[in-house]
């Protein structure tokens, strides 16, 4: 019964709707386990130890002391950006400088030189030496042996640096890397005031005494100290992970939700086509159990053949996101467990349950009276109490993947919405078509009248087709303009550089070595690391906030003091810096991280500065124009409360591309400086992106391809019809391509609309996106226009391909025979 | 002949719809060969043979076989259009005045009931002034008031556009009217 089922399929829209279900959630599942695993199980090796603690302050002696007081193996390791200076070239590197028995779990693997065989060591780089990454030796042209100038010192290229294992999974990598030995950093001179550096404790041994020593380091940490062990490694990787597999497990659903509507629909005209032979069952005796387990049980072999070959077709799919985000993740990734298969599995099953069974359930009713009477069917039961289980199963399924209720709750409205606003939409389209009988041509006039005639069926299809569509054009067309036109608004001469670590006395000279440069002197504006202590005399409690608002407590802020606000700022409440501010105090906060902290105009904000604290009121919000590229400070202060501290001065400019060797040598004559260039940032930011938007899209081709499958079922349960169509066209005298273009006008008209509605969603969303998220306003892409309509009608192709087969394979005579 | 009415009668099963098919050109036989118009029609392809009917055929069906997604007056246009006529709107609004449903032009089939529907499909098969007309069980979904009042329509129409109609029905009576008489048993010709 399986095979001869298979043959008339529906069976087969069952099959693959359920596999591409399947796979599109098991392809991000299996993926994202990797990456949890590798994050998780791999945790020591991501420390590079089984402790790690960080500081943005050199951490007290005490502490290295203990931990080699309770017998645990000891590793340091210091971080910051920096220039590195070879062959008169300038690299921003991010400099990791290490001491010896780095690291304590997990091996670094070293070459002898680019693309050659790397092999572990257990040695670090030593005194003198370095070992650098393959982008730093490509960016400045670097073999083994060559000399590299990095602050005051030379230092020698020693090895290629090809796997750190505690660099791990890393979605932002600004710059290349180099490893050096920590007894190198002070010859350097780099370490200065105002550089942003980070100092790791790095500990390993026996589990009992890590655990003890973890206990008793905890209470002890201070503010800017942070601790993570084998349970927390990189809490802020996983966050940014957490967060992108939520979205992209959602995004995965959407090809559920369509093979949902695939699988109801094959369904409904599966039980159609055994009316007649159920109701001759019971006429021969047969219960409505055994009717209901007769037809279960094909269902459940099949949901379980396809639900595996949907699991092997998502592991298959994982290793092209893996590959598409290679760069992203620079580890090699562990296997898979089984546990997404087993989701796969679930959802699969769900899916069968919830709009698979409704269906299946009329058929233990049917009468045996129907032998007799064919109009007598099974009671026809309301869709929505009929399908409120799958529906249930649906919102569940997007709750859980969303992880929390709310967002859940949020994307089952967005999914409920578009299918409202599109399904209206396309159903009002087709009516307004089919009624276009004024058209020239008999074929495109017939074409379109079944659009109409079969407006829910048709209208179902537009919608599965267009949703699936949208998400692809958004992704391709309507991303690559809202990135062009943000960075068409950035001015031309706007800045394109950042200096950072000007020492005071150096400020002179720098603008001195501009001026003998001929570029425009740029504003320098003094940088003082401070820590946010209180509000209105009440302790900060970092704890009360969300993770991402602890970590803005917990690190230090970039303060900055000045008699004004800058010109660039825009003050949105309160006022500038009054003659009374500038000698009792005033603080001016950015909007932004004033939602974040909860500060109000008025509040008195308590700042500890070099063991100093001080304490101002609140009296002005500003909102920075971030686009403008120039220098902004979350917090500015009048200069009475931050003028004796310890400062270092930042400053951007813009370098014009014919003087690209100018920050050359202003690393040679400033070695301390760090430049950063901010186009090669927003290249790396954009490349970032274009690796996850692949990646997204790769997943959006499930919600296609599951689009097409609808496009298929529905065709299936109008085959009977438009062979008897086709059979009285041919018998009337219509030729075979008569025939065949009748067919065709209403599938290029399905498929037209369907990419038009596509076209108009993804312009709509853009149009929403540029407004709400990048304040612009958008231009219009003609592009999409056409691309929506074409990629509609490519789409079904299929349907054109087997709508022509089923009308014309059989003699009409038979055809007509049947009714 | 031009002009006569030639009714095929024979028990359920004899082969009555096979030979209206096969005269029409609708399947292949195994065997033998039919002549349409002095043309071999198997010795042409199935376009060649479609476009044979286009010139010469009207159909009648007993499930009437009307479009769903056409009206009235566009299903009794549709063999003119095929066969290309540019006036084919007024032939077929003129024909459906004929056959009484001036009133109901633009009704859907859906709309429409079974012996109007069969007067739509009449006029559909006469729209073209066929040469033959060929009509399958006409009346075997109507009631017997109805499908009477069908069989005169058909046998009027047939007068006026001297059209040669071959019948198919298993009802004596209705095969009485007809010039000829041809019977089938098990698919071969019992009595002429």
């Amino acid at each position: 019964m399986l095979l001869r089922d298979w043959r008339a399929g529906e069976l087969r829209i069952l099959a693959l709707a359920l596999v591409v279900a399947v796979a599109s959630v098991t392809s991000v599942g299996f993926f994202a386990d990797r990456v949890r695993q590798s994050l998780t199980r791999e945790a020591h090796q991501l420390l590079g130890a089984d402790l790690a603690m960080i500081a943005d302050h050199p951490w007290p002696q005490s502490v290295s002391d203990e931990i080699a007081r309770r017998g645990l193996r000891l590793a340091e390791s210091t971080g910051f950006t920096s220039m590195a200076r070879a062959r008169e070239q300038a690299q921003l590197v991010a400099v990791k400088a290490v001491s010896g028995g780095y690291p304590l779990r997990g091996k670094l693997r070293i070459a002898a030189g680019l693309n050659l065989t790397d092999a572990e060591t257990d040695a670090v780089p030593q005194p003198g030496s370095i070992w650098i990454d393959e982008r730093l030796a490509l960016a400045l042209a670097l073999t083994v042996g060559d000399t590299l100038e990095l602050g005051a010192i030379k230092l020698s290229v020693g090895a290629i640096l090809t796997l750190e294992p505690d660099r791990g999974v890393s979605f932002f990598n600004i710059a290349p890397r180099l490893m050096m030995n920590l007894a190198d950093v002070s010859a350097t001179g780099l370490v200065q005031t105002g550089s942003r550096v980070w100092y790791q404790l790095l500990a390993a041994g026996p589990r009992e005494a890590v655990e003890a020593f973890e206990l008793w380091v905890t209470p002890r940490l201070g503010r800017g100290e942070s601790l993570q062990s084998l349970s927390n490694a990189r809490p802020e990787i996983r966050a940014t992970f957490e967060r992108a597999q939520k979205f992209v497990g959602l995004t995965s659903l959407l090809a559920v939700v369509l093979a949902a509507v695939a699988i109801s629909l094959a369904t409904r005209r599966y039980t159609q086509r055994h009316l007649d032979g159920c109701a001759v069952m019971r006429c021969a005796g047969a219960s409505q159990r055994q009717l209901f387990g007769l037809f279960a049980g094909e269902f459940a072999a099949l949901g379980a053949l396809a639900g595996a070959a949907g699991c092997i077709a998502g592991y298959l799919v994982q290793f092209a996101i893996a590959g598409l985000v290679a760069e992203l993740v620079a580890v090699p990734l562990p296997q898979p467990t089984l546990l997404p298969a087993l989701q796969g599995f679930l959802i699969g099953l769900a899916l069968l349950l919830g709009f698979a069974l409704p269906p299946l359930l009329q058929l233990k009713h049917v009468p045996a009276l129907r032998v007799i009477r064919r109009d007598l069917g099974p009671p026809r039961e309301r869709a929505l109490a009929a399908y409120g289980a799958g529906l249930t199963v649906i919102a569940a399924l997007l709750v859980w993947q969303a992880g929390e209720a709310r967002l859940g709750i949020i994307v089952l409205g967005g999914f409920g919405a578009a299918f409202v606003v599109f399904g209206g939409i396309a159903f009002g389209a087709l009516h307004v078509l089919g009624g276009a009988t004024r058209v020239a041509g008999l074929t495109w006039r017939y074409g379109l009248a079944n659009l109409r005639r079969r407006a829910a069926t048709n209208t179902v299809q537009v919608l599965a087709l267009a949703l699936g569509l949208t998400a692809l054009l958004l992704l391709s067309f309507t991303r690559g303009d809202l990135l062009a036109t943000w960075k068409a608004k950035i001015p031309a001469d706007a800045p394109n550089r950042f200096i950072v670590n000007i020492q005071p006395e150096q400020r002179a000279l720098l603008l001195e070595f501009f001026r003998d440069h001929g570029i425009a002197l740029p504003q320098t504006y003094p940088m003082v690391r401070g820590r946010y202590v209180a509000v209105n005399g009440a302790p900060v409690e970092a704890q009360r906030f969300d993770a991402r608002e602890q970590r803005l407590i917990e690190r230090e802020f970039n303060l900055s003091y000045m008699d004004a606000i800058p010109g660039h700022n825009r003050i949105i409440a309160g006022r500038g810096f009054s003659t009374d501010d500038r000698v009792e105090g005033a603080l001016s906060v950015e909007e932004g991280i004033a939602r974040s902290l909860g500060w109000k105009l008025g509040d008195r904000l308590s700042w500890q500065v070099a063991g100093q604290t001080f304490s101002a009121p609140i009296v002005s919000v500003r909102k920075l124009d971030w686009d403008s590229m120039q220098v902004n400070f979350f917090v500015i202060a009048t200069p009475g409360l931050l003028a004796g501290a310890a400062t270092s001065y930042i400053t951007s400019f813009h370098l014009p591309q014919a003087q690209a060797q100018f920050t050359n040598r202003l690393s040679q004559r400033f070695p301390n400086m760090t430049v950063v260039d901010m186009s090669a940032i927003l290249r790396q930011a954009q490349s970032v992106l274009e690796q996850v938007i692949r990646a997204v899209q790769l997943v959006f081709l499930f919600a296609v391809g599951a689009g097409i499958l609808v496009l298929y079922s529905a065709l299936l349960a109008t085959r009977d019809e438009r062979v008897q169509e086709a059979a009285v066209m041919r018998a009337l005298g219509a030729s075979r391509s008569q025939v065949l273009a009748a067919q065709r006008a209403e599938f290029v008209a399905l498929g037209l609309l369907a990419g038009l509605l596509a076209a108009a969603g993804a312009t709509a969303i853009g149009f929403l996106i540029a407004r709400q998220v990048f304040e612009f306003a958008p231009e219009v892409n003609h592009w999409v226009w056409l691309a929506g309509p074409l990629l509609g009608v490519a789409c079904v192709a299929v349907n054109m391909v087997a709508g022509a087969r089923a009308a014309l394979n059989r003699p009409p005579l038979i055809a007509l025979r049947e009714v | 002949m031009p002009g006569e009415a030639v009714a095929v009668v024979g028990a359920s099963g004899s082969g009555k719809s096979t030979l209206l098919g096969l005269l029409a050109g609708l399947d292949i036989p195994s065997a033998g060969s039919v002549a349409l118009d002095g043309r071999d029609l198997f010795s042409l392809d199935e376009d060649g043979r479609a476009a044979l009917r286009s010139k010469l055929l009207g159909f009648v069906f007993q499930s009437f076989h009307l479009l769903p997604a056409l009206n009235a007056t566009e299903n009794v246009m549709l063999p003119l259009e095929l066969a290309g006529d540019r006036d084919a709107a007024a032939h077929a609004v003129a024909l459906l005045e004929r056959v009484g449903l001036g009133a109901r032009l633009r009704h859907y089939p859906r709309t429409l009931s079974g012996g109007e529907q069969q007067r739509v499909a009449l006029a559909r098969a006469f729209v073209t002034r066929p040469k033959l007309l060929l009509a399958d069980e006409p009346t075997g979904n109507l009631d017997p008031a109805t499908g009477a009042a069908i069989i005169d329509l058909i046998f009027e129409l047939n007068a006026e556009r001297g059209t040669t109609l071959v019948l198919v029905t298993h009802d004596e009576m209705l095969a009485r009217r007809c010039m000829r008489l041809i019977r089938l048993a098990g698919g071969r010709l019992e009595k002429n």
